[in-house]
């Protein structure tokens, strides 16, 4: 394995609601190599979607640093995190979270927005994301014209349309059909094999937890 | 796929609500224009008045009348260069409804007086020679489809008794701000019937309208007017044409309030309306907005959705509007012709509505843009759309 892609640091989140602190980590560290896949496991209420959420920068320790491919994220402001986010991070719900206005060509190339590529560069970088999911010819359907397993795929598509460093995915496959989850699964296999990707994944399902190189539990914000 | 496009997907999601907010604007910029289009009417002659023009009326009130022979003197002050008298007549013809201005002038002087009522020579000189004669307004002889020799019979309020009179000219107005409603016809015509039926009112007008040389000097002309009849049994009061068609609109001054209130309370109305469906599709779109922050969207982006879906709709609303205000326009001045002799959307009013458009475009979207901005992502995320 290589060096570490990951490192988070004596992570504590304390969630606030109204006068109560909600203690979800305490003092975490994990380091997760470049290349890894590793699937986060445990309860509801463990806290492994915080973990996630804090890695991928779409919230904020309350103690502790967090450093991804070498950036503090937990140091950068909030305009200069939204571009971390849209250059090292793609993110895979468990809902899929499409715009349903938008096609599957439109909503993988929702991220390239914000990048300076040109259009026949964006449409080169979706066509490509939607073939490796193998959405090709669907690409101009929309989401309501797709299966939750298709609609899944384009997500994956979106996550993987930057090239980013990192895949995060909570609960990819927890909306899905057996069959359909499996072809995730399949996928976010070859992700990481063929593209080799670094995978963070939270899940309940141990069969989905088995496609991982590791599987870490948490348990009352602590790791096991 | 620019950050417009996703706008325009967004407007076009729920296409009955979008299309009923821009059709309540629409409906609310039209009223709007309407309304301002009404006053602007209402202050229409006021804005026409030629500043080379004084009227003299009674110092109490215009509905007092003065002496005819007060004319000679006036006509002596230093830079008066032509006078006139003015009566209002009024009366009723056909019925009460049918309002046009009906007066009492001297033949020779009143197309002088007023050189932006244009009327043929030899219909102003057959209008000179006939005593019964009168003159009326383009406009009016189209509603009434009155024609050269037609006859004119008019039921007398003010001055009672029935009136007949011979239409021997109709004047064109000199351009669109002109009136063109009005009815001439002699003076001499009425006063000796008032010699003959009321003789205390005989030899007595309604105003005298003046022409000067330099309107620069419109104060100190109006004064030495003033002056002459000062302490008189009939004191004038000489002002400017403008002041003098001021205070004949000060008299429906509440009237005119309350529907400049109104034409705000309109754009109230419309910003209510906005500002509801852009809270709505804000509300539903959280989640939506945190994904797209997820997806590396900043706050810029997000609040540029908000504002620019709620401007696209203010905007396409505030143009359909507007674009409606000309023919509800034309249809009401078509029915008022004659209590509104112009009625034209002016151009300050379509700036107006489209001002006003776009800012309730910005206020409505205020509150949801600043609200969607500000929900963390994984509350965002957290919301059941």
């Amino acid at each position: 394995m290589n060096q570490s892609i990951v490192q988070v640091r004596n992570v504590t989140k304390i969630y606030k609601r109204d006068n109560f602190d909600i203690p979800v980590l305490q003092n975490l560290s994990i380091d997760v190599p470049e290349g890894e896949f590793l699937a986060l496991m445990g309860p509801s209420g463990s806290g492994k979607t915080t973990l996630l959420n804090l890695i991928a920068g779409i919230d904020r320790p309350t103690s502790g640093s967090i450093t991804v491919s070498g950036t503090d994220i937990a140091s950068l402001g909030e305009s200069a995190l939204a571009k971390w986010r849209a250059n090292h991070v793609g993110f895979i719900f468990q809902f899929y979270n499409l715009l349903p206005v938008l096609t599957a060509y439109e909503n993988v190339e929702l991220p390239l927005i914000l990048t300076n590529l040109s259009k026949k560069e964006k449409r080169e970088h979706v066509e490509a994301a939607l073939s490796v999911v193998g959405l090709a010819d669907r690409m101009h359907h929309y989401p309501r014209q797709l299966s939750g397993g298709q609609e899944q795929r384009v997500a994956i598509a979106r996550a993987v349309v930057t090239d980013p460093t990192i895949i995060v995915a909570d609960e990819p496959t927890g909306d899905l059909d057996k069959k359909s989850a499996e072809e995730i699964l399949i996928l976010m296999d070859r992700l990481n094999k063929e593209f080799k990707k670094t995978i963070l994944m939270v899940t309940h399902d141990p069969h989905a937890a088995e496609r991982a190189h590791k599987i870490q539990h948490l348990e009352k914000g602590e790791l096991s | 796929m620019k950050v417009l496009k996703l706008i325009f997907k967004n407007l076009l999601r729920h296409k009955l609500r979008t299309a009923l907010t821009i059709l309540g604007i629409a409906v609310a910029v039209m009223a709007f224009g309407l309304l301002r289009t009404v006053v602007t009417a209402w202050y229409s002659g006021v804005e026409a008045s030629a500043v080379n023009r004084l009227v003299t009326r009674h110092a109490v009130s215009f509905i007092l009348p003065l002496p005819i022979a007060d004319e000679e003197q006036i006509a002596k002050v230093p830079g008066v260069t032509n006078i006139s008298h003015f009566t209002w007549f009024q009366g009723i013809y056909i019925d009460e409804r049918q309002f046009f201005p009906r007066m009492a002038v001297d033949p020779e002087k009143v197309f002088q007086i007023y050189p932006e009522f244009l009327i043929a020579p030899d219909q102003l000189e057959t209008f000179k020679k006939e005593r019964n004669s009168c003159v009326v307004g383009e406009k009016t002889a189209k509603l009434y489809n009155l024609k050269i020799g037609d006859i004119m019979s008019i039921r007398g309020d003010i001055y009672p008794g029935q009136w007949e009179f011979v239409v021997r000219g109709i004047y064109k107005p000199k351009d669109k701000t002109t009136d063109a409603t009005q009815m001439f016809f002699h003076f001499a015509y009425l006063d000796e019937r008032m010699r003959q039926e009321a003789p205390s009112r005989a030899g007595q007008v309604g105003w005298f309208v003046m022409t000067i040389d330099n309107p620069n000097r419109a104060p100190e002309i109006s004064a030495a007017v003033d002056a002459l009849f000062a302490n008189s049994r009939a004191e004038t009061k000489t002002e400017t044409e403008k002041a003098f068609q001021q205070s004949f609109v000060s008299l429906s001054g509440t009237i005119i309030t309350s529907l400049q209130l109104i034409s705000y309370v309109i754009i109230g109305i419309i910003l209510l309306v906005l500002a509801n469906t852009i809270v709505m599709t804000a509300r539903e779109r959280i989640r939506e907005y945190a994904v797209l922050k997820v997806l590396g969207f900043t706050s810029y982006h997000i609040g540029g959705l908000v504002f620019g879906e709620s401007l696209l709709i203010a905007i396409l609303g505030g143009v359909i509007g507007v674009v409606l205000t000309f023919p509800v326009c034309a249809g009401f001045a078509e029915a008022m012709s004659t209590f509104f002799p112009l009625f034209n959307v002016e151009p300050m009013t379509i700036v107006l509505a489209m001002i006003f458009s776009l800012a309730v475009g910005v206020i409505a979207a205020i509150y949801p843009a600043v609200k969607s901005v500000r929900t963390r992502i994984v509350d965002g995320l957290r919301q059941i759309g």
